[in-house]
């Protein structure tokens, strides 16, 4: 099966081509708006909305599927408020090349940070209820018949005194050519008929049967296949390499280097490419990190945990005074590792570039991040470039902010012009060159007075910024500070602390290391959902406290957190003893807007811990699809889960010592427990995101309970260090 | 070398010693069939040779040849869905979908062997890497095909 190009972007090229750009750079035309049509002809009503003559509505969707269900959303979204038939709907990407075209038509393309629905959830039903009023103010312009005597319903407009009726098909054509209404009512969500119900995901049926095109699988006439390396030391360069010793090999075309920091092969097939680098002799110009080694990256955070200089995420009181003056203090350091993304489908873009244009296909997780990519390595002008997204084999914050196989792809390309090039990561490249999740220490103090009462906390981090490597504007702006640090546990904001304690500090000493830090699934909720809910625990134990209890005491001010919460505690039974043999532990968290929580019953013996039952509670305030909801709530266990037991990655002279499956593990399904998600919708002007927050809870309810059966307190991720398995 | 796959037999140039899954995703040209690790980890290459399920990254292509290969693609006989694929639409199994070839495959080779399985069954032959986490949508999926 081939990939054909040209079916991709077909609704995207014409509309701006044949009217010569001028109504595509959004010009107001002198008689009234212009048809903007797709390549087959249908016009666009609207920017989100194209009507075939034979109903079928086409979705545009700026967001990437990446497996988390947001385009079968945001299709709900739309069509709640287009009234359309949802048996004849399709979906495509709008190009980010046209969206700049157009001044950014379709918004935001980044799909990260459990954004896809919850930011532009307002906008795509805008869009959909305006192009609902153009189609039936085209009808009654027909019919000549006010507007207000007809009705939209699944794609057929209705004019009520007389019975007629006409199908958005019939109708699209003229109302392509009314004014889109600047102000339409949205639905009041107690009459929505199709958000908040399961519909079908979109997009399930191509992968059961092999059809579905992801990156990898990419073809277009005349390819070549790249196999790359990059300095395994990150920040070392190429020295020199041998090309003759590769060059004869069977179908390899060109043995080249890329930027200053890696080496690639271009032959006729991949694995021609991947073994012919694999002779190839490399010299590496390590560099100075090649003399890291872990222990000296431990030593460091660890110094940070006494650090005098350290940035505040949230205080209240004065913590270090109540502490100084407490009865009782408890005190306990965690650890959290780096850890790879591990895409199933390893990274990889093809690019083909000639003087006049550069093109790239790649599976992304934001269109215009990697048209940014385009731009800058191609070195050409934004009408000279293009991005075509291809359907992603996972992302998780890998494929969003970090582009770096892209310029690969661009810089191979531009040193064979006109050439397509396909280049692929092995495994092995994908989990050494990756963007992990950041390293981190915590120490935290709690303090009692001679009654056991809490007095106050300080949690104080020491390790890694992701944004002072990825967004350095930002960290400068807050003199230094890393906001997206205190996920969880900040003063403020989506992912704000859900505990109101009288005396609060909570700062971080940043530590850098040259293992470059990334955005991940979920990324500082992790980490700080570990150390705070598993100390939460500490403390109620100190304190004398039933672990529900004590949290109860801080939540007062956070009434849908603490709903979340006995939400899990009374579905697993909290107040009744557990079964024999199984123990109980809870955690809770906001994250993205979302309140989410876990309890969960499991086993340990002979150290093989097995969870036999789990309990999730999320409020989204909105459930657009409680099915994918429950999917990504199920999910999220396996991510947190796999993080928790088996995941870590090392630094041994400079470089990542895991470089594939078998020393970096994945949770399988015999290791899957039994996951009930229970739904809350809080509701409220804010909406909030699925896809990461869970992954939070999974491991410090696990760890509480692991605490519970067998006495000891597990601090340090992942658990396979100290001989626990999961079973 | 000849290779038959899903009843057609292909004739290949590829050096004997390249991995099975990719001269038949490079030579014969069918995708299906992922990469996810190239060392029989992650289980996204799974095709049946002769009826079992084998991790196809981590297999010759000349030991292959002359025997009977079976992808995602000719899973289907004649375009219709087999129980196994019927049941991941109905459980909405995939979400990023990148595994599922091989989790299909797997989970096909299971029912053939054991058409009633067992969830300890299950457990035993479904070892493939997800990394969406599907697999209580996988467990729902094998049982209702085994009932199908």
């Amino acid at each position: 099966m081939t990939f054909n190009p040209k079916v991709s972007r077909r609704t995207f090229i014409a509309g701006s081509a044949a009217l010569g750009g001028g109504l595509a750079l959004g010009l107001q035309l002198p008689f009234g708006p212009t048809v903007v049509r797709a390549a087959d002809g249908s016009p666009e009503i609207g920017v989100w909305v194209v009507i075939r003559p034979d109903d079928t509505v086409v979705i545009r969707m700026a967001r990437s599927e990446m497996g988390q269900g947001t385009i079968t959303g945001l299709a709900q979204l739309v069509a709640e408020e287009l009234e359309c038939n949802w048996n004849k709907i399709v979906y495509e990407y709008p190009t980010p090349g046209e969206s700049v075209k157009r001044k950014r038509a379709w918004g935001d393309f980044s799909t990260g940070g459990s954004r896809g629905i919850r930011t532009s959830h307002d906008y795509v039903r805008l869009g959909g209820a305006r192009a609902r009023v153009m189609l039936v103010q085209a009808a009654a312009n027909q019919w000549g018949v006010p507007a207000s005597e007809c009705v939209a319903a699944n794609s057929i407009i209705t004019h009520k005194p007389s019975g007629r009726k006409v199908s958005y098909g019939k109708v699209a054509e003229a109302a392509a050519k009314i004014e889109p209404p600047k102000d339409v009512p949205l639905k009041n969500p107690k009459d929505w008929k199709l958000i908040g119900k399961p519909a079908k995901r979109l997009d399930t049926a191509n992968k059961v049967n092999g059809k579905q095109v992801y990156g990898f699988d990419l073809k277009l006439p005349g390819m070549l296949n790249a196999a790359i390396k990059e300095c395994p030391v990150f920040g070392g360069k190429v020295k020199s390499f041998d090309a003759s010793r590769v060059a004869s090999l069977k179908g390899v075309k060109k043995v080249l280097q890329v930027g200053d920091t890696a080496v690639a092969v271009v032959a006729e097939h991949f694995w021609q490419a991947k073994t012919a680098l694999d002779q190839l002799p490399i010299v590496w110009d390590e560099g100075a990190s090649a003399k890291v080694q872990q222990a000296d990256v431990l030593k460091m955070l660890q110094a940070g945990l006494d650090a005098d200089q350290a940035f505040v995420g949230n205080q209240a009181g004065d913590a270090k005074k109540a502490l100084d003056g407490s009865a009782k203090k408890v005190t306990a350091e965690y650890f959290y590792p780096w850890q790879d993304h591990a895409c199933m489908e390893p990274m990889n873009a093809t690019a083909r570039y000639t003087a006049d244009k550069c093109e790239v296909w790649v599976p992304t997780q934001d269109g215009e991040a990697s048209f940014a990519a385009v731009l800058a390595a191609s070195g050409l002008p934004a009408d000279k470039c293009e991005v075509y997204k291809i359907n992603l084999g996972g992302g998780f914050g890998r494929r969003g902010a970090f582009q770096d196989y892209v310029t690969q792809a661009i810089n191979i390309a531009k040193q064979m012009p006109g050439t397509p090039v396909k280049l692929l990561w092995t495994r092995e490249e994908d989990m050494t060159q990756g963007r992990y999740h950041p390293i981190m220490m915590c120490r935290l103090t709690g303090g009692f007075d001679a009654a056991g009462n809490f007095t106050g906390l300080h949690m104080r981090l020491s390790g890694q910024s992701i944004l002072k490597e990825v967004r350095p504007a930002i960290v400068e702006q807050q003199k230094g500070r890393d906001p997206l640090t205190f996920q969880g546990v900040a003063d403020s904001g989506e992912h704000s602390f859900c505990y109101t304690m009288p005396n609060l500090l909570i700062d971080h000493a940043m530590r850098q290391s040259h293992v470059p830090p990334g955005f991940w699934r979920g990324v500082n909720i992790n980490q700080n959902a570990v150390f705070i809910e598993c100390f939460m625990d500490e403390m109620a134990e100190a304190a004398g406290k039933d672990p529900v209890e004590f949290r109860r005491q801080f939540m007062g001010p956070h009434p849908r957190a603490l709903a979340v919460m006995n939400a899990v505690a009374e579905r697993i039974g909290w107040t009744r003893p557990a079964p024999a043999g199984l123990h109980r532990g809870i955690a809770q968290m906001k994250a993205f807007n979302s309140f989410v929580a876990a309890a969960c019953e499991l086993s340990v013996k002979d150290n093989k811990v097995k969870i036999h039952r789990i309990v999730a509670a999320t409020d989204p305030g909105y459930a657009v699809n409680p099915a994918q909801i429950e999917r990504q709530v199920s999910g999220s266990f396996v991510y947190g889960l796999s993080g928790l037991f088996l995941q870590e990655h090392t630094v041994k002279d400079g470089r990542i010592a895991e470089d594939n499956f078998h020393t970096y593990q994945s949770m399988r399904l015999a290791q899957m427990p039994k996951v009930e998600t229970i739904i809350i919708q809080g509701g409220g002007e804010t909406w909030g995101g699925i896809g990461e927050p869970t992954i939070c809870v999974a491991a410090p309810a696990v760890l509480n309970a692991i605490y519970k059966a067998t006495g000891k307190r597990y601090r340090t991720v992942p658990l396979k260090n100290h001989g626990l398995e999961m079973v | 070398m000849k290779l038959t796959i899903n009843g057609k037999t292909h004739d290949v140039d590829v050096d004997p010693n390249t991995p099975l899954l990719w001269a038949i995703r490079e030579q014969v040209g069918l995708t299906g069939t992922k990469y996810g690790c190239g060392v029989a980890q992650c289980g996204a290459c799974t095709v049946h040779i002769d009826g079992s399920p084998i991790r196809s990254c981590s297999i010759p292509a000349g030991a292959a040849a002359g025997r009977k290969i079976t992808t995602i693609e000719g899973l289907a006989a004649g375009g219709t869905l087999t129980k196994v694929q019927k049941a991941w639409i109905d459980h909405e199994v995939p979400q990023c979908g990148y595994c599922q070839s091989g989790m299909i495959m797997a989970a096909a080779a299971l029912l053939k062997a054991k058409p009633k399985p067992t969830d300890a069954d299950i457990d035993a032959a479904m070892t493939n890497i997800c990394r969406c986490g599907t697999f209580q949508e996988v467990r729902k999926a094998i049982h209702a095909a085994a009932k199908a």
